[in-house]
């Protein structure tokens, strides 16, 4: 009977408030980009009062489209529902020919991004992205990139600037490694000509002078990074690894505009402006319509790179 | 301040009674969260990482500490008693741990676990406290064809390790490359073998495998047997204490794993699997006792549960001194110190001495509470076995279950456990020892990436591969591991190595 009585007045007080109880996949293991993004939403929706309670459930696998058709499949209209996901989930799409497309869920807004670096080790005969793009023209093979995985952010960069330089992208000889951290050990240890992967990766490294940053992919130089836009080198090359977060698909526009009004009122908070500044993340929120245009303009675009490169048929 | 006065300080701060309580805390909260199967250290971490957040720096970070280790320890328990590895690197532990615990030594097992991992901590520690700026660098120097290298020697030792009959290792180590070819491949994102199952991308999830192979495999191969009551499980034979037996096959393998853990746990693609590997594979060579191995041998347990809690040690490493994350846990720890503004990188001991002094006083605090909590918990949890066997095999099949999916919920895992755990059993049935094919399926990956890359780097050139000294050395070791005992039983010697080899199962 207690338990009962207990059971029911929980139930009482879930019920009451219109706080929504959120659930949040991470399509990807502990400890990415993704994990943490989904964490700190956690801890931001918790600590201001948005949500009651939120859970994070990891999903991972080939660049979160298993999480995304998880997802998709399982949360239909349901709008307590969240998915984390960014611009390396729309090349894996494309790459993992994956049934499930961000069309199959609600984009709700973009939270955070950050620029490419792209960096040689110190003792580098290179000295500038000119000098680093003449090699490239020379013998595209022999120039070696080391990145994150094959068909993400990292890899498209290379095939971007490829292009841009007039050279073939399928003679890119780029190495990927499972993420920017075993690419920086590959590139301090001397064993590839360039790395290119978030800036924030290198960071460290460029201020202690064991790397050398030759340039960033944003379309003005970024503070406190030495180093010019690719385009001002002369290469039209604009990308942004960006991470974005998701409702369930078959949501009414009520209900759509509930989770945006509880996503803005976390980005707006202190909390998460600190939570950002942190992680050394930049705040590039975006919602709605724009975000809906930007969103259909980065598919569009990866997908003619990835041709490129060779990765889509 | 030199470093001594660093750590002097930290471990000042980090022995108040209320830092000390913080680190018991954290000890209980890992140790019980990383005992369920299918939870290893990187969830158990992520998963009680805010709880810390309202603390100070200085709490946070012991609580911190006392979580990483209870996690790292509490898979060696469900390993040794269950047969269920929460996650990889205590695979090996499994092996000899749970034959153990079934011949009513599963006392003497936990015991030589936790004071391993606790020596090895307390080792592996103290290396990284002083020497990690210099270890950083000798790492660093591993390339793509030197790690091809380590991955060659490791497939050597291993699979000459293991089973008295090298087909049926060989083949069962095959299997397991085979299967690790399912999958997106690293290097060009292309998806092999996955026939449109998109479960399939991410490949065989190796914990899944394990827990499969090692706790269904098992549970059904017991409920096959038609007499029941032939292998009856002892719960306690003797002491549940270390015999000084014990402790005398024991202390050379911890400092052995030690060695060996910890270096291969700084290289940036190291891991902590292949230190297990190694220091098993060179316990069984070393060992007095070679017949025993297969069956329980205690030094199976010692080494590689030493490399296993070194090697977590040795991440930190180029965590700390290059802001660089090897493992999901490491990348967590990072979320972690980044709440307090610490930014891990190479300019780190410079900048923020205290913290990191902190830290690594934190992690030596919490690797001594590990071993005050888990020593008199030893008694507690042998008496698991005494549970009769129809519901212990019932128990661990619910906890292989609740693990996976809470791992990863998906109705496609479950599956995949109970068709290899049938695989396990028929593998079982035939004779076929099954640790290789575990093996294959973590070390494939790894060798066949790190070759390609070698490759890719230098255009096609394979003499890149011996160019280099660490790799001709390593290389030349595993070609006299692989000859040698060719050689010998070309003499007539054949019968002794294959006795020396045992049975696994």
């Amino acid at each position: 009977m207690k338990q009962f009585v207990l059971a029911s007045l929980l139930a009482g007080s879930v019920a009451m408030p219109a706080m929504a109880d959120y659930t949040i996949i991470a399509p990807a293991n502990p400890g990415g980009g993704w994990d943490q993004t989904a964490r700190t939403m956690q801890t931001v929706l918790q600590e201001e009062g948005i949500s009651k309670s939120v859970q994070v459930q990891n999903v991972p696998g080939a660049g979160g489209t298993i999480g995304l058709a998880q997802f998709a499949s399982q949360n239909k209209g349901n709008p307590d529902a969240l998915i984390v996901g960014g611009y390396v989930m729309v090349g894996a799409i494309l790459t993992n020919n994956s049934p499930v497309s961000l069309k199959d869920v609600t984009p709700i807004a973009r939270l955070t991004g950050e620029y490419e670096a792209i960096v040689v080790p110190a003792a580098s005969p290179i000295k500038d992205i000119a000098g680093l793009i003449e090699s490239l023209k020379a013998d595209p093979g022999a120039v070696s990139w080391a990145g994150g995985s094959a068909g993400g952010t990292d890899h498209i960069a290379v095939g971007l600037i490829a292009k841009a330089a007039g050279v073939d992208p399928t003679k890119i000889n780029y190495i990927a490694y499972s993420g920017g951290g075993e690419a920086l050990a590959a590139i301090l240890g001397n064993q590839v000509t360039a790395g290119i992967s978030s800036l924030g990766e290198f960071d460290a490294q460029i201020k202690a002078g064991t790397l050398r940053l030759l340039a960033v992919s944003s379309p003005e130089r970024i503070a406190g990074a030495d180093a010019p836009t690719l385009k001002e080198a002369g290469l039209d090359v604009e990308l942004q690894n960006w991470r974005m977060v998701a409702a369930a698909p078959g949501l009414s526009d009520e209900q759509k505009a509930k989770v945006t009004a509880d996503v803005e009122k976390m980005v707006k908070s202190e909390n998460w402006q600190k939570q950002l500044a942190d992680k050394g993340w930049s705040d590039t929120y975006l919602s709605g319509a724009d975000f809906d245009a930007q969103l259909e303009k980065d598919v569009t675009s990866t997908g003619t790179v990835l041709k490129d490169i060779g990765l889509v048929k | 301040m030199g470093a001594f006065d660093f750590l002097m300080q930290g471990l000042a701060t980090a022995a108040e009674p209320m830092m000390l309580l913080y680190a018991l805390i954290g000890v209980t909260l890992g140790t019980a969260v990383g005992v369920l199967p299918g939870i290893g250290p990187a969830l158990t971490v992520a998963l009680l990482l805010p709880v810390t957040y309202r603390l100070d720096p200085a709490g946070s970070l012991i609580m911190f500490a006392g979580i990483y280790y209870g996690g790292m320890y509490g898979g060696s328990t469900t390993s040794i008693l269950l047969n269920t590895p929460g996650e990889s690197a205590s695979i090996i532990t499994a092996l000899e741990g749970n034959k153990m615990a079934r011949k009513g030594r599963g006392g003497p097992a936990l015991a030589t676990a936790a004071i391993g991992s606790f020596v090895a901590g307390l080792i592996a520690t103290l290396l990284l406290a002083f020497l990690a700026p210099s270890i950083v660098k000798v790492a660093l120097v591993f390339g793509p064809r030197e790690y091809f290298a380590l991955m060659v020697l490791a497939f050597v030792t291993v699979s000459a390790a293991f089973g008295d009959s090298a087909l049926r290792g060989l083949t069962s180590l095959f299997l397991g490359l085979a299967l690790a070819c399912v999958g997106i491949d690293q290097l060009t994102g292309q998806a092999r073998m996955s026939f449109g199952v998109p479960e399939l991308l991410d490949g065989i999830e190796v914990t899944t495998m394990a827990v499969a192979m090692f706790a269904i495999g098992e549970a059904l191969f017991i409920a096959g047997q038609k007499n029941q009551q032939d292998d009856e499980v002892t719960a306690v034979k003797g002491s549940v204490w270390m015999s000084r037996s014990d402790w005398a096959r024991s202390w050379k393998p911890w400092l052995r794993g030690t060695f060996l853990g910890f270096p291969i746990g700084a290289m940036p693609a190291g891991g902590a699997e292949i230190g297990t590997f190694l220091s098993y594979a060179t316990e069984k060579k070393l060992s007095k006792h070679p017949e025993e191995f297969g069956h329980g041998a205690i030094e199976g347990v010692a080494g590689p549960e030493a490399a296993n809690n070194a090697s977590a040690a040795g991440t930190l490493v180029p965590l700390l001194t290059l802001g660089l994350p090897t493992s999901a846990t490491a990348a967590i720890m990072l979320a972690g110190f980044q709440q307090f503004g610490l930014q891990p990188g190479p300019l780190l001991f410079a900048t923020n001495p205290t913290l990191v002094w902190g830290l690594i006083a934190s992690l030596l605090i919490a690797n001594a509470m590990l071993l005050v909590l888990n020593l008199p918990l030893i008694g507690l949890w042998v008496k698991l076995l005494t549970v009769p066997k129809p519901w212990l095999y019932a128990g661990i099949l619910l906890f292989a279950t609740l693990g996976t999916i809470g791992a990863n919920p998906s109705s496609f895992e479950l599956g995949m456990l109970l068709g290899f755990g049938v695989l396990g059993y028929v593998m079982r049935l035939f004779g076929y020892p099954i640790a290789p094919i575990v093996v294959g399926l973590i070390l494939g990956p790894m060798a066949e990436q790190q070759l390609r890359r070698a490759l890719a780097i230098s255009q096609g050139d394979w003499t890149v591969l011996v160019q280099s000294p660490i790799a001709a050395t390593l290389l030349g070791i595993a070609a006299l591991a692989l000859i040698v005992p060719l050689i010998l039983r070309a003499r007539g010697k054949g019968q002794v190595l294959a006795q020396l080899g045992g049975d696994e199962d």
